[in-house]
């Protein structure tokens, strides 16, 4: 019963066979999801970014729009659209319910995706039918992600953390070319 | 103490000290007025996340979004666990209650508490979702309400305590707690040291909306903030463990096989569940790879090793008992003649197998800082944490309400047949719900948004259409869960108000 007192001598009752089968089994699981993820870490290809700085987000807004008035090859929907060299450092900030710029990357160059907020937190999402990547996007914070776009398309970014009354209509576009 | 104060409950012959009863059952009520609450909030918000039906306008959505998390992941929650530890405390005890007034006094905090939460997100004060991550900002009463709502509790934990000690002083029982007494209070610990990191984040965050702090840092508020939202979550398990060996003692007069490899198991979620927080943070900036990795893998499996061992223990000691009875034919007829038809046990095992399969798998690999890319913020967590807090803690309190009533309010539950097949439909429901959430989730889908078809944004993108029959899949089965949700709270009101008198 377990809603009275244990018999006299509990703590000294040896585990049945079935007991201790069980408990080796659940630790072997344990130790190979332990070791799973640091392994991972290091022969897979798939680990969030650690690279990240401290930013006023005033100075990142004018980092991010002097980038975006340098390469900037066109417009949509009043939202600038940027070719940046290959291999660089690109700015994207979300701020005002809106991802800026539309950045335009060339298949098989490695870039560096600075993200930052200008006023709440966000999340940066990339969606496409193919695959999804999630960060988070701090204000004062600029977190660097390293990418090698793989496959030419258009990719959406939508916001996937409440952000206030205008968290839905949060979308952005990244273009590969 | 005054024998007066007592009663003898004829069923079980177990001591009921009539101080306590009042409180358990004031705690209970306050409980499940919440779940009700709650219900209807989800039922709104499940509705509208359908694009095809879509019936709240946006603010109303987040309004009740929030006010969906907080009634049911806080308020029901927590006031069903503290009657609980009141239960455990005294009848399991044959103990007094150590301060009866000052039960009220926390259940009055409490009830005051989550009245001003409920007031001011409903009026539109707190458009901040349950996480309330800065720099969005709630209006001050909102943070005062919760931390009223945390310090009742905290007082509440401390009451449980001063039970245990004099219980102990008194010699009420005879050699160690019983296991479920000792596993309520692994959940009290944890509970301080949860409420601790509460009061660090919740405190901060109060006087900066009150302007006297000039900024909270987003980042430190979400390490901070995790470091008690995820413990917060360990109290439950460790409660819905306790209540799993309540309901199986209960139901089959199942006995602990080996009681030390239990409350070792016990113990391992009061030592390792502090850690893990971070596998909120996997893609966040700021914290190192090595702290991420350190924080999320290195101890958060002895917490998993001792769910398993839980997961074991609680089905063996059934089968055992079962058997015991005459059903020990061949491997499985003591599964097939368990009481299915008792609320209780088929609460129990249907929380273990979601808990377990929905709840516990998922979130072992969601946590991991390669799934977390793909994972993180989707409507895959939504179901992951459906299968943890719903369809295993509440379920399992679901469960154990259909004995609070006749042991404690004294009254006969009014429909047999509709508590005998109510845990099968939540249990289903959220089966369904959660695990097509997920589903959902690994396209892309996002949590907490309005509507995922963009209309009239400016680059609008369409989901996969499999994603959408997944969020009609998991509409259906929140439509189930909110039906034996709702047939839980009609069927236990209507027993404490007009059920035969015991
Ligand atoms: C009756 C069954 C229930 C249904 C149909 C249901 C449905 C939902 C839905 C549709 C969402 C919104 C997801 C989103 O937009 O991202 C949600 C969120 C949530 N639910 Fe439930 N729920 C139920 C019961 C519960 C219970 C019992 C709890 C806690 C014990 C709970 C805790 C939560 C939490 C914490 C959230 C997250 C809110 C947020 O992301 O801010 N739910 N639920
Ligand atoms: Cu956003
Ligand atoms: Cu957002």
């Amino acid at each position: 019963m377990s809603i009275v007192s244990p018999e006299k001598g509990w703590y000294s009752e040896p585990l049945d066979k079935e007991e201790k089968v069980w408990v080796a089994i659940a630790l072997a699981w344990c130790l190979l999801t332990f070791f799973l993820m640091p392994v991972w870490h290091v022969v897979g290809k798939q680990n969030p970014s650690s690279e990240s700085y401290r930013v006023d987000p005033v100075k990142f807004n004018e980092i991010a729009t002097a980038f975006t008035e340098k390469y900037k090859v066109g417009e949509e929907n009043g939202i600038p659209i940027v070719h940046p060299p290959a291999g660089s450092d690109v700015f994207v900030v979300a701020g005002g319910y809106q991802w800026r710029p539309i950045l335009e990357l060339e298949k098989g160059k490695e870039y560096r995706i600075h993200l930052s907020s200008l006023d709440f937190q966000h999340g940066f999402s990339l969606v496409s039918p193919k695959f999804v990547m999630n960060y988070m996007v701090l204000p004062g914070y600029d977190y660097v992600i390293k990418v090698t776009p793989t496959e030419a398309g258009t990719y959406s970014i939508i916001c996937n953390e409440f952000c206030g009354m205008g968290h839905h209509i949060m979308i952005g576009k990244l273009i590969v070319k | 103490m005054a024998s007066a104060d007592f009663r003898t409950c004829p069923t079980t012959g177990l001591k009921v000290h009539l101080p306590a009863e009042g409180l358990i059952k004031a705690n209970a009520v306050v409980a499940v007025v919440a779940i009700l609450i709650g219900g209807i909030a989800a039922l709104a918000v499940l509705l509208t996340r359908l694009p095809a039906v879509h019936i709240l306008p946006a603010d109303w959505f987040y309004r009740l979004l929030t006010a969906h998390a907080l009634d049911m992941l806080v308020v029901w929650i927590i006031f069903f666990e503290i009657a609980g530890l009141y239960f455990g405390g005294t009848v399991l005890l044959n103990s007094r209650l150590a301060a009866p007034k000052v039960g009220w006094l926390a259940f009055i905090l409490m009830v005051v508490g989550a009245g001003i939460v409920n007031a001011i997100v409903l009026m539109g004060g707190a458009d901040v979702t349950f996480t309330s991550y800065p720099p969005l900002k709630a209006h001050p009463a909102y943070y005062l309400g919760i931390i009223l709502f945390a310090v009742g509790t905290l007082i509440a934990v401390g009451l449980f305590f001063g039970t245990l000690a004099i219980a102990k002083k008194e010699k009420t029982y005879d050699g160690s707690l019983p296991m479920v007494t000792f596993g309520l209070m692994c959940a009290a610990i944890i509970a301080v040291l949860t409420l601790l990191h509460g009061a660090a984040i919740y405190i901060p965050t109060f006087l900066w909306s009150i302007g006297l702090l000039p900024s909270i840092d987003p980042s430190m508020y979400r390490l901070i903030f995790w470091g008690f939202g995820h413990p917060s979550q360990q109290i439950n398990v460790c409660a819905m463990v306790a209540v799993w060996y309540l309901l199986a003692t209960l139901t089959t007069g199942a006995k602990p096989l080996n009681e030390k490899l239990c409350r070792t198991a016990f113990l391992l979620y009061v030592l390792f569940i502090n850690v893990a927080s971070e596998h909120h943070l996997l893609v966040d900036p700021v914290l190192s790879t090595a702290h991420k990795i350190f924080n999320t893998g290195y101890v958060m499996h002895l917490a998993v090793l001792a769910s398993m061992i839980h997961a074991f223990a609680v089905p063996a000691m059934t089968e055992v008992a079962l058997r015991k009875k005459g059903y020990s034919k061949g491997l499985f007829e003591w599964l097939k003649k368990a009481p299915w038809g008792e609320p209780g046990f088929s609460s129990m095992m249907l929380s273990l197998l979601i808990f377990g399969f929905v709840g516990g798998i998922t979130g072992v690999t969601f946590g991991t800082e390669q799934i977390s890319i793909i994972r993180h913020n989707t409507w895959a967590i939504t179901g992951h944490f459906h299968g943890t807090v719903v369809g295993g803690t509440t379920l399992a309190f679901m469960g154990l309400t259909y004995y609070v009533v006749p042991l404690i309010f004294r009254r006969e539950i009014i429909s047999k047949k509709a508590a005998q097949i109510q845990p099968y439909l939540f249990g289903i429901g959220v089966f369904i719900m959660a695990n097509s959430m997920m589903f959902a989730g690994s396209y892309g889908i996002p949590r907490r948004h309005w509507d995922i078809t963009f209309a009239g944004t400016a680059f609008p993108y369409a989901f996969d259409p499999t994603a959408m029959l997944f969020m009609t899949l998991a509409g259906l089965g929140g439509l189930l869960a909110i039906i034996g949700g709702a047939m839980y709270v009609l069927n236990t009101v209507g027993s404490v108000f007009f059920g035969k008198k015991l």
